[in-house]
């Protein structure tokens, strides 16, 4: 009994054991052992061990690279917390019925593909577009503004298609503040502000720092947007990537700087679970 | 106070409003009798008889749908058997197995793509559509476990127990007692999935080969080199669809919870 029970656990668990094996562990270690590697002139990968690949990440080029993909993805951050922690905070007062709809709402256009709607940003944001387009119609301006193929565009992309990102966690820790616990500030005589800056935000702080996970990694690698929404002049880390693999090919140098970008993201994580974040509520929304 | 009101709403609703310009425009666009897109001419409904005869633009939307189908299908079964039995059975690596699976969540697609396309490349399987299906799964199995786990962690652990000790054999237990009570998480986690697959360029970028174009790949080349308004129509189809399944989910929900009140 005891030794069939065995063999029907390690044949139910094979499927995942197989999965992490394949499609996590052992790619993930092969571009880390790559990124040891030479590279030679074809595009290929030569096999003698090399630090060589992430010396070339501290030439002022490539930190370049990233202290701009970090910017972009900061500034993306921020706009996002002050979008979503409002939006969040004046939604959670209303009726549960109208909070579904709120959040269904919310959900709705990012179900609908991320590159479709940057289209439609572009169909706006350009100089013959719609919005330079009503605002010369309306004489309120007499050259087109440049609203693309800058890092403006970059940023107006990111913040729209990442937002949902942020709203949907900072919303389910708001939604959870215990409201007896805030009255009972206010009874201390806690100001408006007082109650906002030592209960609320220590108590969304986890829901926070998720949606800030989840909006700034990806910032991180999304070359699409800064392909599209910035005509390519700004090189952001994921067109440095996707270029060493795709374009230059070298891949040992696109996998150095990849082992860079997932140290970053552990230590990021650390920093989440540390302030009392659950692993689970990464995925969940 | 009331002003205040006022305010608030004007912010939920501006929000909403930068949420949905891009895809009001698009719609607008499909309609719109002008093939260059700049000002709005005369209505018309010929970009969506274009599209019916746009091979290469549908032939990308049925590869989307097989992508997106069957990696749900295998993530999803895959996802809810592994999330019950991590949870269930105690073996060696369980914490390991456990903290692998949050590695696709964190890290930044790119990674995840160029390792997968790295891996591909060093067995020598070719690029197509299976090889897009594999990294779908890779990306979306995590979530549909996490999904599941989260209902399964508030279920009340004696449920097993008692349909065992009334003679259940196990696998009748899993079919009548586990998988009902864990469905809202399997549905959400698949829905998720479905979505992640709909949407994703970036893993798609680097694993799909010749022939097995997805839609956004098929559109993320036709921005470079110049998108036709049958794509405006084909994007407001599909907005209109997602629309009305999350309407009418919403609309069950809301009645169900009414339901739930009312028994209370």
């Amino acid at each position: 009994m005891k030794k069939h029970d065995s063999k029907l656990k390690w044949l139910i668990l094979f499927p995942i054991i197989f999965y992490c094996l394949f499609l996590i562990v052992l790619p993930l270690l092969y571009i880390f052992i790559i990124s040891f590697f030479q590279n030679d002139y074809y595009g290929g990968i030569i096999q003698i061990f090399t630090i060589k690949n992430y010396i070339q990440i501290l030439d002022i080029v490539y930190i370049k690279v990233f202290l701009q993909s970090f910017f972009i993805a900061l500034i993306t951050t921020v706009i996002c917390i002050c979008i979503a922690y409002p939006f969040s905070l004046f939604v959670s007062e209303k009726k549960s019925r109208y909070k579904s709809i709120f959040l269904m709402l919310v959900i709705i256009p990012f179900l609908t593909n991320s590159l479709i709607r940057t289209y439609g940003w572009i169909v706006l944001l350009r100089k013959e577009g719609l919005i330079n387009t009503v605002l010369s119609q309306l004489n309120l301006i007499d050259e087109p503004l440049a609203l693309m193929y800058n890092n403006l565009g970059i940023v107006i992309g990111m913040v729209y298609t990442l937002l949902p990102f942020m709203i949907l966690p900072v919303y389910s820790a708001v939604d959870k503040l215990d409201h007896a616990m805030i009255e009972a500030a206010s009874d201390l005589g806690a100001s408006k502000w007082q109650r906002f800056i030592h209960v609320i935000v220590p108590e969304t702080l986890p829901g926070l720092f998720n949606g800030s996970l989840m909006v700034f990694i990806p910032a991180i690698g999304y070359f699409f947007i800064s392909d599209l929404l910035g005509g390519g002049k700004l090189m952001l880390l994921g067109n440095l990537i996707k270029n060493q693999f795709l374009v230059a090919r070298n891949w040992p140098f696109g996998a150095s700087i990849s082992i860079v970008l997932i140290m970053i993201t552990f230590f990021l994580v650390k920093l989440y679970k540390k302030i009392g974040g659950k692993m689970d509520d990464l995925g969940g929304f | 106070m009331k002003d205040k009101k006022i305010l608030k709403n004007l912010f939920i609703g501006l929000v909403l409003f930068f949420l949905y310009l891009p895809i009001l425009v698009l719609v607008l666009y499909s309609f719109n009798t002008s093939k260059l897109n700049i000002l709005f001419e005369g209505f018309t409904l010929k970009w969506y008889r274009v599209l019916l005869e746009n091979r290469s633009l549908l032939e990308a939307l049925g590869n989307t749908l097989i992508v997106a189908i069957t990696s749900t299908l295998v993530s999803t079964v895959i996802g809810t058997v592994s999330a019950i039995a991590l949870k269930k059975y105690r073996f060696f690596g369980r914490s390991a197995l456990n903290e692998l699976l949050y590695i696709p969540i964190v890290i930044p697609e790119i990674v995840l793509g160029i390792a997968l396309l790295s891996i591909y490349t060093f067995f020598h399987i070719e690029l197509g559509l299976h090889t897009l299906i594999l990294s779908h799964i890779a990306f979306s199995l995590p979530f549909v476990v996490v999904s599941v786990r989260s209902v399964l962690n508030s279920l009340d652990p004696h449920l097993e127990e008692a349909a065992a000790d009334l003679g259940a054999s196990p696998l009748r237990t899993f079919f009548h007692i586990t998988l009902p009570a864990v469905m809202p998480g399997v549905i959400s986690g698949a829905l998720l999935a479905f979505t992640l697959s709909l949407d994703d360029v970036v893993i798609s970028y680097f694993t799909a080969g010749p022939g097995s174009n997805t839609l956004p790949l098929k559109i993320y080349s036709m921005i470079k080199t110049g998108i036709t308004p049958d794509v405006n129509a084909l994007s407001s189809l599909i907005l209109l669809v997602v629309i009305s399944v999350l309407t009418l989910s919403t609309v069950i929900k809301i009645k169900r919870g009414r339901k739930e009140k009312a028994y209370e």
